[in-house]
């Protein structure tokens, strides 16, 4: 048989291998050491030495084409090959994915952590104290002697040590004026406890945050400031805010702050018991008393305190319908602030 | 406190509408927490006369009347068991519509046509409580309309009074004020003392003057209570909140609501002696008006006679003294007594009237003998009576003294943070009638007050400021931000982030829980057998009688909750204090982040616990449903470790709610820092949990302090690791283990592995099989073949002679 049909019956046999094996026999078959290629050169010393060059060429032309046939198959075989095994390991991309859920934090640390956050950001320092407290720093030292009516407002949780559970976050300020100079900047998240049936707005125990500003040239036009600012900011939109006089032993002036009911804006509707104001913080300036006892010059300094109930803030911002959700630790509650 | 807005405006006539008067209440610090009409919706409703009753033929409960309605005689069926022949009464003619949308028709009752309704007060919305229908005061004219007639035009305005301002709980409190905001002068009604037309007098002594400062005493003889209390004066009781009962009981809550003046009435004849205001003694009791028994002692200022106790002082009337349908003598008591004892009685007993109430704010101490002229006036005009002289016991040394008050213009402005003009100022003292003595010019000024008798909030400059701003309107001040100096505060290394313990908590798959830091007694006792906790004298409820040790009874609480509502993998943590009665005070530290207090024998620390139950994973394709064991525990409890970066240590402990074999003690940098490990099966079964619970508590501060991270070296030069099988005892700590080893090989032990843990058949049951891997390194240069062999077999040696250990 001539080159060329040699030539021509090897590539059709390396077209028709499937796999690895067939091609590796069509190879030997036509390349090998017995191949009938090899063969061909080797009949070339029979030929005359005229006819051996060009036929030599020829011979070693068609050998390297089948070679490269063989190298072209092989590679399309790899390819598929490859392309069989990747489909073999195809997994369903919608499966859920092996992990480990998070958790979630407690509606009241997330208010906490985002009024923490505006404070901190303008130069307040977060402090705590102790949830058992003596009289002297609950309400001495607030302007509450015994028997003054506003121990009424204050149904407060006795122990049998002599103690009580402080009613509110107060007595933090207390501590700290006794242990700092001005100029003091401090806000004092923590829990505070009355005596109070649970329902659906009530709690025998719940969160304060309170702050404290003393320095010189502190007024009450700085109060109305700090206080709008804050509920902006915690609230994140500009939402009316009004300043009604009131009463606390331990600042005065005193005032209530309303905010426009976030809900109905002052249309009046159930959240806010259709008055458009809901009711967020108590403030005023410190009273000279309480600065006194703490041994704060009152000519030279002035100062103002707020506090709000931090339950408040987080039903609120939370749309919490129910105040026995924050404390009854049920996951499918919890679960929706992760 | 509640008032009737026409009351209010008969005393100042002011022109604005309701609503811009309940702004200007809450503006300027007396909050109105509703206002409600005074009556039903209804129209038609006339005055009308019965002139004559008949029974009805065919209903023994029913009578037939003939009703003047003021323009025809109407035959009208009634029930009402005090309908008869004379009275006026309140007529719904036919057409008339009730509240409620109810309209009336004729109607035919058994028998006998009826052409309107006669009504009662609940069927008006004027009230319920009395039986029957309405009855009239004979002054009204029949067929007049009712609204006209009972001047309903008229809301009930509810004031959520602050205690310092006594001085605004009644009528002439109110009209002050509001004539102060709206510049329009207060018109009270004239008091004329009335003349004694009788000699009588009781005898008062005051042996307690510091309790009662005052003590006025009028006897009033053959009073007629059969008469009734006019409409005019029951309707504006009942717009007040009181609920008319007699007219001399009706007199005195009248003289309280307009005045503000406590009264009590006593029934002469059941007196015996003569009044003696003195303290209680021990041992002594009294019978109240509202049948409570209450014990007495020193502590208690009383009214007493001869026979004892009768009225608890500005608190409450005895029963044995009180006015009753038989009393014809009366004695009436007007005084001032001391806000701080009225206050200290009143919340001892948790009796909260309308006199104890308004004495603890204080009351006028100027005003009893306008009072009991009132009283007098208005008693003998309703009920007849002969009142004999006032007798008045007073001790001007311990009424309060008027407090002089100075307030600075150049203080005012600094306090408020802008000017409130000198006009201004003066014209809201003026109308305070605080009448201010002037000095001064321009930013000198200064004004000094005397406060009057009916303010007791009045004794610091600062009480002046508020006066000033609450009429000037806390809304007239700009806002403006403070300016502070902003010193940088330092970087802390050596502690974590406040939120990061928390925020990898929650990464790890726990819920944040808060529970109550009061506890059920018994779970408390069950969860921390060894330590008696604080208890709470006046616990809400027998659930939250105790102050916890540890957060676990509010975590175990939480997860009860939680099967309960059928969750089968529950992750939970919480931070929080606890209180530990007894222990020692810790040394405070200066950085402590979490407010830890120690007063002598209460431990409060910030504690930071949680609790596991149920499969490891959440239920999937791709994962097993292992339920937690306690490496899931000490996992976490490693990690949080970790951030921290401290020296950590595991030591088994006696914990008496721990399962013995399968929890720990967390020690940092030695120091004890909490405990972790699966619940004891007996509280399991106690708390009746399942089984399979795991725990974890860690002090807070010790969690939070964290080790300042260097760089060391890291050395270029190779590595090699040779790994041993060690036998050893089984109760050998895997901890012990690698102490020996790092103890021997230092710096050179570039890491520890613990690959394997082996019991079974293979080898003797007294023994286990530990796996190490062992990575050399030296900082400077290759080590040798032989260097590392001699270090294996140091280790070996030291791990054999302190453990017992051999290769295997």
């Amino acid at each position: 048989m001539n080159v060329d049909g040699i030539e021509k019956a090897a590539l059709a046999a390396i077209d028709a291998a499937t796999d690895e094996q067939s091609l590796d026999d069509a190879r030997i078959r036509f390349l090998g050491r017995r191949g009938e290629l090899t063969a061909l050169a080797r009949g070339l010393g029979r030929m005359s030495a005229a006819e051996r060059p060009a036929a030599g060429a020829a011979i070693n032309a068609a050998k390297e084409r089948v070679q490269s046939a063989v190298e072209a198959r092989r590679r399309r075989l790899g390819a598929q090959q490859l392309e069989r095994e990747l489909a073999e390991e195809a997994v369903d991309v919608t499966l859920p994915g092996r992990r480990r859920p998070g958790g979630s934090l407690h509606p009241i640390t997330m208010t906490f952590r985002r009024i923490e956050r505006i404070f901190e950001a303008a130069g307040y320092d977060v402090v705590s104290g102790p949830e058992i407290e003596d009289e002297h720093h609950n309400f001495e030292a607030l302007n509450i002697p015994a028997d003054h009516p506003a121990r009424a407002m204050h149904d407060t949780l006795y122990l049998d040590n002599g103690m009580l559970l402080r009613t509110h976050t107060s007595p933090v300020q207390v501590r700290v004026m006794e242990t700092q100079p001005p100029p003091i900047r401090v806000i004092c998240p923590g829990r505070v406890y009355r005596k109070d049936n649970v329902d659906a707005s009530h709690s025998p125990m719940f969160h304060q945050v309170e702050g404290l500003v003393v320095d010189e040239g502190i007024a009450f036009a700085d109060l109305k400031g700090a206080v709008v600012d804050f509920v902006h900011g915690f609230f994140e939109q500009d939402l009316e805010v009004r300043f009604r006089p009131s009463y606390f032993p331990f600042t005065e002036p005193s005032a209530e702050v309303d905010v426009r009911c976030v809900h109905c804006l002052g249309a009046g509707c159930r959240a806010c018991g259709q008055s458009g104001w809901t009711e967020v913080l108590g403030c005023g300036m410190v009273h000279p008393n309480v600065l006194s006892m703490a041994g704060i010059d009152t000519e030279r300094y002035t100062g103002f305190a707020f506090g709000g109930g931090v339950d408040r803030f987080a039903t609120i911002f939370y749309e919490i319908d129910d105040m026995r959700l924050l404390f009854d630790n049920e996951l499918r509650f919890l679960r929706q602030f992760g | 406190m509640k008032f009737s807005e026409q009351w209010l405006r008969e005393w100042v006539p002011v022109e604005v509408s309701t609503d811009e008067l309940c702004d200007q209440l809450t503006n300027a610090g007396l909050e109105v927490d509703g206002v409600a009409e005074v009556a039903g919706d209804f129209d038609g409703v006339v005055v009308a006369r019965i002139a004559a009753v008949k029974p009805h033929p065919d209903a023994a409960k029913l009578v037939v009347c003939e009703v003047d309605d003021g323009s025809a005689s109407l035959s009208v069926v009634c029930g009402a068991p005090n309908v008869r022949a004379g009275m006026l009464s309140a007529f719904a003619r036919v057409a008339a519509v009730l509240p409620g949308g109810v309209q009336i028709d004729r109607a035919n009752l058994q028998g006998v046509e009826s052409h309107g309704m006669l009504c009662s007060a609940e069927e008006l919305g004027l009230g319920g409580g009395a039986d029957g229908i309405l009855e009239l005061d004979d002054g009204l004219r029949p067929g007049d309309d009712l609204h006209t007639a009972l001047a309903l035009d008229d809301v009930t305005i509810d004031l959520d009074l602050t205690p310092n301002r006594g001085d605004a709980f009644s009528i002439r409190g109110l009209a002050r004020e509001v004539g102060v905001l709206n510049e329009v002068p207060v018109s009270a009604p004239e008091i004329p003392s009335v003349a004694p037309i009788a000699d009588a007098v009781f005898p008062v002594v005051v042996d307690n003057p510091v309790g009662c400062p005052r003590y006025l005493g009028r006897v009033v003889q053959d009073v007629d209570v059969g008469r009734p209390t006019p409409t005019w004066m029951r309707e504006r009781l009942r717009r007040c909140g009181l609920r008319p009962i007699d007219p001399v009981v009706d007199v005195t809550n009248y003289v309280l609501l307009e005045l503000g003046q406590p009264m009590h009435a006593f029934d002469l004849d059941r007196l015996d002696g003569g009044i003696v205001v003195r303290d209680g003694q021990p041992g002594e009791s009294l019978t109240l008006l509202d049948g409570t028994i209450v014990e007495v002692d020193a502590k208690v200022l009383l009214i007493t006679d001869a026979a004892g106790p009768v009225a608890i002082a500005g608190v409450m009337g005895g029963d044995r003294s009180g006015v009753r349908s038989t009393t014809r003598n009366v004695f009436l008591e007007c005084a001032y007594f001391d806000p701080a004892t009225v206050s200290a009685t009143s919340r001892r007993y948790g009796l909260n009237t309308d006199a104890a109430h308004r004495y603890a704010r204080g009351v006028d101490y100027r005003l009893q003998a306008d009072a009991v002229e009132r009283a007098t006036r208005l008693l003998v005009d309703i009920a007849g009576g002969r009142p004999g002289p006032v007798v008045e016991t007073a001790s001007e040394d311990h009424l309060p003294r008027p407090n002089t008050v100075t307030l600075r213009k150049g203080r005012l402005d600094r306090l408020v943070g802008e000017e409130i003009p000198i006009a201004e100022v003066e014209r809201i003292l003026d109308r305070l009638e605080l009448a201010p003595s002037v000095s001064g010019d321009g930013d000198d000024r200064t004004w000094t007050v005397t406060s009057p008798s009916h303010r007791f909030d009045i004794a610091l400059e600062e009480d002046l400021v508020e006066e000033v701003l609450r009429i000037h309107g806390y809304d007239a001040i700009a806002s403006r931000v403070p300016i502070i100096p902003l010193p940088l505060g330092r970087a802390r290394a050596n502690e974590l982030i406040d939120t990061r313990v928390a925020d990898l908590l929650v990464d790890l798959g726990y819920a944040e829980a808060i529970t109550y830091s009061f506890v059920d007694a018994k779970v408390a006792d069950v969860l921390d057998p060894n330590r008696k906790p604080l208890a709470v004298v006046n616990p809400v409820s027998s659930e939250h009688a105790v102050m916890r040790t540890s957060l676990l009874p509010g975590l175990v609480a939480a997860l009860r909750n939680n099967l309960a509502r059928r969750e089968g993998r529950v992750r939970l943590f919480e931070t929080g204090q606890c209180f530990t009665p007894g222990a020692n005070p810790r040394q405070q530290r200066a950085d402590d982040e979490h407010g830890d207090q120690d007063e002598p024998g209460l431990r409060q620390a910030t504690l930071c616990g949680g609790i596991l139950f149920g499969p490891r994973e959440e239920e999937s394709w791709s994962q097993g449903d292992a339920g937690v064991d306690f490496f899931d525990v000490k996992g976490d409890v490693e990690r949080l470790l970790a951030l921290g970066g401290r020296t950590v240590g595991f030591a088994r402990i006696a914990d008496p709610v721990l399962h013995p074999g399968q929890s720990a003690a967390v020690m940092i940098d030695g120091n004890a820092a909490g405990r972790f490990g699966r619940l004891h099966p007996e509280v399991e079964d106690v708390l009746e949990l399942p089984s399979g619970v795991y725990v974890f508590e860690l002090d807070a501060d010790a969690v939070h302090a964290r080790r300042r991270r260097r760089h060391g070296t890291l050395s270029r030069q190779p590595s090699v690791r040779r790994d041993l099988a060690l036998l050893v005892d089984r109760e050998v700590a895997a901890q012990r283990i690698e102490s020996v080893v790092r103890k021997r090989l230092g710096a050179i032990l570039a890491d520890f592995r613990l690959f394997d843990v082996y019991f079974g058949e293979i080898i003797d049951s007294n023994e286990k099989s530990i796996a190490i891997g062992l990575t050399f390194q030296h900082p400077s240069r290759t080590l040798t073949d032989m260097e590392i062999a001699r270090y294996l077999d140091e280790t070996l040696a030291d791990l054999k002679a302190e453990l017992g250990a051999r290769l295997r």
